[in-house]
């Protein structure tokens, strides 16, 4: 009857409180300034093509990644949490083709009837 | 705390599997608040993300050449030309205010009121200087001529993504100011300590709300590494 009992399972298993060591953070700072310098060389040093626009996004993932996992803790939480937040962003990567495929053809279209107009 | 009943929870794949499919709370970690948070955040990347498809469709399609951001937000100083300088200040001003927000968390859960409210209210200073220098950037391009339907030079979309894009993120920089400022005051008047219940509610706030407001400070970070990169590099 009193069925209750077993949805009480504890809960209470979780570690709210998110505490690393403070030389952590700073760690991570140092990282992300690194990482920022580097994306404002490319820029300086103008790097072209496919030189460029790796450097661009690899700098720039690594950099969200790092925000990410460490500053939001996002490595330290369930594995529950983090595929919730961050698979639904990845799969805009599709929307992000499908846009590409269909800016293309705009931009043909643009070309072929518009006598390269706006 | 000292639960014998505490069960050892799966982790990988069979954890995600028993999280989900457990008649319980699903994240078992995180407490509801820091999960509320985080589905904001995920809708909020998704109004991000919209606005970069929106201009990476803009830009792929015109025909017309596409402003050289290098170009558009260089700065003269003594003579020297400086290309991004201005952005690349504003990112190294926000990458600190991330780091000293992550600190502030820390020091909130060592109940340690002083370190955390100062550090918060340092936080809130970087976002300020922040939308202090977007104020300067959007007011050089102003008087540049640049506007939501044109800029001297190029495809007329620029200048409708550039105040979009950067004005929804000022806003947002804004916004996690205000919140800053009204979350150290609690900590600094000992709101968690004491109890106290907030201004809209009945129930005691917790230290927690500095790390649920840090991940709102830290995703206005974020988002800002992805505009630096696809609008400012690119």
């Amino acid at each position: 009857m009193n069925h209750t009992v077993t949805d009480a399972v504890p809960v209470a298993t979780h570690d709210e409180s998110q505490q690393h060591p403070i030389r952590l953070y700073l760690v991570v700072w140092v990282w992300l300034f690194v990482l920022s310098v580097g994306s404002y060389m490319v820029d300086i040093l103008q790097f072209q093509g496919f030189l460029r626009w790796g450097l661009i996004l690899v700098l720039m993932a690594l950099k969200a990644g790092l925000i990410v996992s460490i500053f939001m803790h996002m490595r330290w939480e369930r594995l529950a949490l983090s595929y919730a937040i961050l698979v639904p962003p990845v799969v805009i990567l599709v929307f992000v083709a499908m846009m590409a495929l269909e800016a293309n053809y705009t931009q043909l279209t643009r070309v072929l009837f518009l006598n390269a107009g706006t | 705390m000292s639960d014998p009943a505490v069960p050892q929870r799966a982790s990988g794949w069979s954890g995600i599997v028993a999280d989900w499919s457990s008649d319980q709370r699903s994240f078992k970690t995180a407490s509801w608040g820091k999960v509320m948070m985080w589905v904001f955040l995920l809708s909020d990347t998704f109004i991000f993300g919209c606005f970069l498809l929106s201009y990476m469709t803009a830009r792929m399609s015109t025909t017309v050449p596409w402003p050289n951001a290098s170009e558009v937000f260089s700065l003269e100083i003594a003579g020297n030309h400086m290309p991004l300088l201005l952005i690349a200040i504003m990112t190294f001003v926000l990458i600190t205010s991330s780091g000293t927000m992550a600190m502030a968390v820390n020091f909130g859960y060592r109940r340690d009121r002083a370190k955390t409210a100062i550090l918060m209210l340092l936080t809130a200073a970087f976002g300020l200087m922040f939308v202090g220098m977007q104020a300067f950037e959007w007011s050089k391009l102003i008087s540049e001529g640049v506007r939501p339907w044109e800029n001297p030079w190029g495809a007329q979309q620029f200048g409708a993504i550039f105040f979009m894009i950067t004005g929804f993120h000022g806003t947002h920089v804004s916004i996690g100011v205000i919140f800053l400022l009204i979350v150290a005051r609690k900590v600094w008047r000992g709101d968690f300590d004491t109890g106290r219940p907030g201004f809209f509610t009945s129930r005691k706030g917790r230290y927690e709300i500095v790390e649920i407001m840090g991940l709102y400070w830290h995703f206005v970070d974020l988002v800002w590494v992805f505009i630096f990169a696809l609008f400012y590099l690119w």
